[in-house]
């Protein structure tokens, strides 16, 4: 029963990680931790091979819509690893309070950027006060 | 590609890659963000280059948990994800239908829970 819960968390997991583009660790962890009684550390483990298989996945899919930049995407992932050390450095040097903290107020930063980019007025929108009235059509010469 | 873009694309994988390897969150909670708000990068372009971006890392950080700590449960893995990638294309395929900005808010309601979680935690 434990197992089947636990799928049909991933499969909601699964779905967050298609619409938001990320691996969706953050539903599959704990799925693993509470339901099937793993520790964190191979939670968290056996997570990161998921995330692998389903962004494999998922990236085919985005490839058929045309939404992916795969050079860009290569740089970033080839450059990671070169954070993964420095974050593992940082973690044992800086108090994990105020590391959490620090990521906390970049998280919303980050939101602030998008939800000003979600509500601002798009110039494009006829509706916009922005984009100014209709043109009016050519009256032609005076009679 | 010009040394500027390579230059700042690195920055993203660093930061990534550090919040990875600090809280393990999946890279795309930094990603996703950081291409929408200094690459001008369209939402439903971000997350698929994100997603794409992500099989690097967690390939790379799923071999050493399994390679050097043998932490990673293969049988319980492989049974999880057949959910998840079902998952994943029902994800994919809703995104095309929705909204672009719909991908932001979400994104950003995630980002504030995420937040709240990092402090009260």
């Amino acid at each position: 029963m434990d197992i089947a819960i636990a799928c049909v968390i991933c499969l909601i997991g699964g779905v967050v990680a298609g619409l938001i583009g990320v691996g969706g660790g953050v539903v599959f962890v704990p799925a693993m931790t509470i339901f099937l009684t793993k520790g964190q550390v191979e939670a968290e483990a056996t997570s990161l091979m998921m995330i692998a298989l389903v962004s494999v996945v998922g990236t085919w899919r985005q490839v058929g819509y045309g939404n992916v930049n795969l050079k860009d995407a290569a740089v970033i992932g080839l450059l990671s690893p070169v954070g993964v050390l420095v974050g593992v450095v940082v973690a044992n040097s800086v108090p994990e309070r105020a590391l959490r903290i620090g990521f906390a107020m970049l998280a919303l930063y980050m939101a602030w950027r998008l939800l000003k980019r979600v509500f601002a007025k798009d110039p494009d929108d006829p509706v916009s006060p922005e984009a100014g009235p209709e043109p009016l059509a050519d009256p032609g010469p005076p009679r | 590609m010009e040394a500027r873009r390579i230059w700042g694309l690195a920055a993203v994988g660093t930061l990534a890659g550090a919040f990875s390897g600090l809280f393990g969150v999946g890279g795309g909670t930094v990603i996703v963000p950081l291409l929408i708000a200094f690459y001008q990068y369209g939402d439903r372009l971000a997350t698929g280059t994100s997603l794409a971006a992500i099989i690097v890392i967690a390939l790379l950080a799923a071999a050493m948990h399994g390679g050097f700590y043998g932490n990673v449960d293969i049988e319980t893995g492989l049974i999880l994800v057949g959910p998840a990638i079902v998952g994943v294309v029902a994800g994919t395929a809703i995104q095309q239908r929705i909204p672009e900005k719909a991908v932001s808010f979400l994104f950003a309601l995630i980002l504030i829970g995420v937040a709240i979680e990092m402090m009260v935690g």
